[in-house]
């Protein structure tokens, strides 16, 4: 094992912020799959875990997406970051949507660009968990169905 | 209440290479796997520099070197399970190994379609998993006795259970997910009274924790792992009675395990060596020997006693934190294993506060789903002892869970 920094709450606060846990408290768009006719869904789970999220998504007919939900349980993380990708994702088109995938998996390898990129918004707030091997797969179980779905 | 004080100390941490080397750090995991004292590493170390040969080929004399500590190391670990025949003491990999090696062996050659197996609700996945299919391979039907509300076996509901159809019931000696400790002797005997089941009892979390004298538990399979018992990775072991090893047909082929290899068919091997195909883990073996000298210099009623007064004062601390519920029974009903929940705070979300301040602890199902389900959570977060923990480790897992309900909380 290697040395690591002495541990203070200020490190933790790294990977839950406020922001993360107010995302969990009070999921954004989190509820049962659309009544849309182009409705798609997508489900992933962390079996190490337990962790799992059903994405849903509306694509309108220009490929922009119309609308997001998802469902699921599981750890702060995880929970968070699926009702974030969803306000994130809401206007954008499939190839937005698509480069939004890159950046979030950049930001979860510790990428120091994705960390400061604007055009990830309130996600950066995750940065920290890039720093938790063990927790990325929680922040990227979302990401997963989106890609799935995109 | 319980206080630190009330705790001494058992062993020194520096007789724990890797806790001397990180004294920040409070190990809570030994339930997963436990820290190995100097005096394993050594042994190991030693055979390797001095000893070191493919046993049983003893053309010269550091084969039979090799062989000798091999046999030692088996005739040392018998000796400690209170086991007077080594021969009925079979070196596995693990506890895994050695379960499957019944429900494979055993099992296939005696469990019909029409037969019950029964297990317990809170078997890890070792104690179940084998079970379950080789019901379904054999159309046999698969029981599942079930807990109490705090967690112990239900007698009642394994007795009915038991009937003259009854092949096979697999328990485990100690719940890894919660603590339990099972009264297995007066389980056997009830298995006994009702049916002529064998008894196949997980002691992964038994043997490190507690004594165990196999004769005496009345269990016809008794099966460990090393590395939770200060002794290393990859060697376990399986007791079983003498006279059902003998009428086994052999769980792998090869090396070792053969007596006379025809064109057309083969014999095996006299026991231990039947069940031990292929070149063993020597070093694994003394390391294991090195790790029942340890336990038994120390005593194991003592080691029992300090986990559990552990027990008793991380029960009591946690008892205090608004939001845990403390799964299981009363710490006089377990070994060294303390299972809880924090109300909104996931167990990984728990996991990783603590680990932040060097508070190592198990967050997840504990390869125990089906109890899991019947907890009615999908996860806990599990705090274990052992020799080395000590009430500085219940302090930091405490101030560590509190921390995380003020985060959760909005309080910080």
């Amino acid at each position: 094992m290697s040395a690591r920094p002495a541990s203070d709450d200020a490190q933790l606060t790294a990977i839950y912020q406020e922001l993360i846990l107010d995302h969990y408290r009070r999921p954004r768009n989190k509820g049962p799959a659309p009544d849309a006719p182009n409705v798609r869904t997508a489900e992933c789970r962390n079996p190490l875990c337990g962790d799992e999220v059903t994405l849903a998504l509306v694509l309108d007919a220009d490929g922009r997406v119309a609308d997001a939900r998802f469902t699921g349980r599981g750890c702060s993380i995880s929970q968070a970051s699926a009702s974030m990708l969803t306000e994130a994702v809401r206007g954008k088109t499939r190839e937005e949507a698509e480069a939004l995938v890159e950046r979030f998996s950049a930001l979860m390898r510790g990428d120091p660009d994705a960390a400061d990129d604007p055009s990830l918004g309130e996600l950066r707030a995750l940065s920290g968990v890039s720093r938790f091997p063990a927790r990325v797969r929680c922040a990227t179980l979302a990401w997963s169905a989106l890609a799935e779905l995109l | 209440m319980s206080t630190s004080d009330s705790v001494s100390e058992l062993v020194p941490r520096a007789e724990f290479p890797l806790l001397a080397a990180h004294p920040e750090l409070h190990y809570l995991d030994s339930a997963a796997t436990s820290q190995k004292p100097r005096a394993v590493l050594d042994a190991m170390d030693a055979y390797y520099r001095n000893d070191n040969a493919n046993p049983h080929r003893g053309a010269y004399k550091l084969s039979v070197a090799a062989t000798d500590r091999y046999h030692e190391a088996r005739e040392r670990v018998a000796q400690f399970v209170g086991l007077k025949d080594a021969s009925a003491l079979i070196f596995t990999r693990g506890t895994t190994e050695g379960l499957n090696l019944v429900a494979s062996s055993w099992g296939r050659a005696h469990v019909h379609a029409g037969d019950e197996i029964v297990v317990t609700a809170m078997g890890h996945h070792a104690d179940f998993i084998p079970w379950q299919q080789l019901a379904l391979e054999k159309g046999a039907h698969f029981r599942i006795a079930e807990l109490t509300a705090d967690g112990r076996i239900d007698v009642d509901h394994l007795a009915s259970l038991l009937c003259p159809r009854t092949r096979v019931v697999a328990l485990p000696h100690v719940s890894n997910a919660l603590g339990t400790v099972n009264p297995v002797r007066e389980l056997a005997a009830l298995v006994r009274e009702r049916s002529d089941a064998l008894v196949v009892c997980d002691g992964a979390q038994g043997a490190p924790h507690l004594p165990v004298e196999f004769e005496r538990l009345g269990v016809d399979f008794y099966a460990f792992s090393g590395h939770k018992l200060l002794g290393p990775m990859g060697i376990g072991v399986l007791l079983g009675r003498r006279g059902l090893l003998e009428a086994m047909s052999p769980y792998q082929f090869g090396g070792d395990m053969i007596e006379w290899v025809h064109d057309d068919r083969s014999t095996w091997n006299v026991l231990p060596h039947k069940f031990e195909a292929g070149t063993p883990n020597v070093a694994g073996a003394v390391g294991l020997a090195a790790a029942v000298d340890y336990l038994d210099r120390i005593g194991m009623t003592r080691v029992l006693e300090h986990e559990r007064a552990l027990v008793r004062l991380v029960t009591a601390r946690l008892s205090e934190i608004e939001g845990v519920t403390v799964h299981g029974p009363t710490p006089e009903q377990r070994s060294g294993v303390v299972s809880f929940s924090l109300a909104d705070v996931h167990p990984h979300d728990l996991a990783t506060i603590l680990d932040e301040r060097d508070v190592c602890v198990r967050a997840g199902h504990h390869c125990a789903q089906p109890l899991m389900r019947r907890l009615g959570v999908s996860a806990t977060t599990r705090a274990s002892f052992y020799v080395y923990s000590e009430p500085a480790d219940v302090d930091a897992l405490t101030d560590g869970v509190e921390a995380a309900r003020r985060l959760f909380a909005g309080a910080v």
